[in-house]
């Protein structure tokens, strides 16, 4: 039953990634992204992290790419054209690709033994109370900096923006 | 584990089957609302007071002609009205109306699922419910439309931090996310309400507000702002597909609504316990009205009353024995204070869209970020120092 979910959400996964790179228009790239947060969630949830499958859906698909849409609406962008492709790209293309994907397939062979595959269910350390107790205890230094990190990252928009104004 | 797929199917039926004849007839109540708040009858011609109403809704809105305009975009714009209403009837799957119940031997939680993080899972699924009506108002290629998916994208992003930070506090009292111990810590009395502890009210009435805004009700209803957008974002919708969006936005009330009463009200929980009688409050009610319906009938002032009257006050008093038979009793009277809480939530949806007028666009935009977004920040500060220092 594990299995079967996750052959499918990692197969939509996958799909909607492709996806997100074909489709000419904007819109319907974005519509994919949000179709491979979505699916991500699901496989988070597989593996038990449920409390990160739930801020990955509030906050990737339900927040970032609603921002992601809404700027490609206001701005109301048209469909890419298609360019002419380099001699190289063209050729090498799916070769280098192909290559590349079965190098990473055997180094995680390679690295990571059979005896630590994923179980599904495996994992409890996923609810909320736990990643807040790590975020709060064992990590706490790396979350305030990543909050004033933030904090800068906003205050330098507002900066961009009244530049702009100006 | 057969048992298990048999109940859930039973249960997802059950719930389903109610949620959309609920869903059906909440707009009916609002029509007769509305209607008599402005000292008019409302529908009154399809079936005793319009009670027929909705059903003949429904099939005007089967039959009309299925219009897709050759402009639009049309995957997105055939997909936009399944994606809004599939994310608003999801979060009811979620929701407990009562506690754990016994049916022919089993027992059963009265709710679908029990996620121990319901709330986020409601609150994840009800910020994708946005995408619906943004898509819908981009992939109709019209202004008014498109006008109409960016004021609710827009929105919606800015209500969304208010009510997330409006929910926080009423968690941070009961310290979970799974929406069935919220409750259970609410037990008792009335003021174990987390409404009544200390200044929870603030958060109350942020989440409300809020919850307005999420659900594109008066008086926030800019995406669909007739005088300025013709419809909003569903202005190339015809038939079932304009059915979709309206069922989405009545799905959306409801499920506030009952956030709302699980959050800040007690759930099923009864104001006092039942040990003082709270248990006869349902049969008391129904039996007045038994009463009274018998007596209207057996002394009528029309005189068709006295073969309309009469049957309905004998339904009453039937109903109100019912409420009174130990086995029948332990699901009825939660699911009767859900749905008096949840029902009284929603006659405020109803009675503040007859009162107030709409807002206009920067001051909704205003009031969300220099109003809301700072008393619910300063409140869930609030909170959490006075948990701090108190417990």
């Amino acid at each position: 039953m594990d299995l079967i979910v996750f052959l499918v959400f990692a197969g939509v996964a996958v799909v909607a990634a492709i996806n997100v790179v074909v489709q000419r228009h904007p819109i319907s790239s974005a519509v994919s992204l949000i179709a491979v947060m979505g699916s991500l969630a699901v496989l988070y949830l597989l593996l038990g992290a449920e409390f990160i499958a739930a801020a990955q859906v509030i906050v990737y698909a339900g927040a970032v790419m609603v921002l992601f849409v809404f700027v490609i609406m206001l701005l109301n962008a048209g469909g890419e054209t298609k360019a002419g492709r380099s001699f190289v790209a063209s050729r090498l293309g799916v070769p280098v690709l192909v290559a590349l994907l079965a190098l990473l397939a055997f180094f995680t062979a390679c690295i990571y033994p059979h005896d630590t595959q994923v179980h599904f269910g495996g994992f409890r350390g996923g609810t909320a109370e736990a990643v807040g107790r790590a975020l709060f205890t064992t990590y706490l230094l790396p979350f305030e900096i990543t909050s004033i990190l933030i904090l800068i990252a906003i205050v330098g928009a507002i900066v961009l923006a009244r530049k702009e104004l100006e | 584990m057969d048992s298990f797929i048999v109940i859930s199917l039973i249960k997802i039926f059950v719930v389903f089957g109610a949620l959309l004849t609920i869903l059906a007839y909440l707009q009916w109540v609002e029509r007769k609302l509305i209607a008599h708040i402005q000292v008019r009858p409302g529908p009154y011609r399809v079936g005793p007071h319009g009670l027929l109403q909705p059903l003949a809704d429904i099939i005007k809105l089967i039959t009309k002609e299925d219009l897709v305009p050759p402009y639009v975009n049309k995957t997105l714009y055939l997909a936009a009205p399944f994606l809004a209403v599939t994310m608003a009837l999801l979060s009811i799957s979620v929701i407990p109306f009562g506690p754990a119940i016994p049916v022919f031997g089993y027992h059963t939680f009265m709710q679908l699922t029990d996620l121990n993080f319901g709330v986020l899972f409601i609150l994840g699924i009800s910020s994708m419910g946005v995408y619906g009506i943004a898509l819908a108002g981009w992939s109709s290629n019209n202004k008014y439309a498109l006008l109409g998916g960016l004021r609710s994208s827009a929105q919606m992003i800015s209500y969304e931090l208010p009510l997330s930070l409006a929910i926080a506090a009423p968690l941070l009292i009961s310290n979970t996310l799974s929406l069935r111990k919220l409750v259970d810590t609410q037990d008792g009395w009335m003021w174990n309400w987390n409404l009544f502890h200390g200044f929870q009210y603030v958060s109350f009435v942020i989440f409300i507000i809020a919850g307005f805004a999420e659900t594109n009700r008066v008086p926030f209803d800019l995406p669909e702002a007739e005088n300025e957008l013709v419809a909003g974002f569903h202005t190339e919708y015809s038939s079932m597909k304009f059915a979709l969006f309206f069922m989405a936005e009545y799905a959306n009330m409801i499920t506030v609504s009952c956030m709302a009463t699980l959050l800040f009200l007690g759930g099923w929980v009864a104001p006092w316990p039942a040990k003082f009688g709270s248990g006869y409050v349902p049969v008391v009610i129904f039996a007045i009205a038994g009463v009274v319906t018998i007596w209207r009938g057996l002394n009528p002032r029309r005189n068709r009353d006295r073969y309309t009257f009469a049957p309905f006050g004998v339904v009453f008093l039937g109903v109100a024995a019912v409420f009174l038979v130990p086995l029948t009793q332990s699901a009825l009277l939660p699911l009767f204070w859900f749905c008096a809480k949840t029902g009284a939530i929603l006659f405020l949806f109803i009675w503040i869209r007859g009162t107030l007028p709409r807002f206009r666009y920067d001051q909704l935009m205003g009031f969300a970020w220099k109003v809301l977004f700072p008393v619910a920040m300063l409140n869930l500060m609030a909170t959490g120092l006075a948990i701090a220092a108190f417990s």
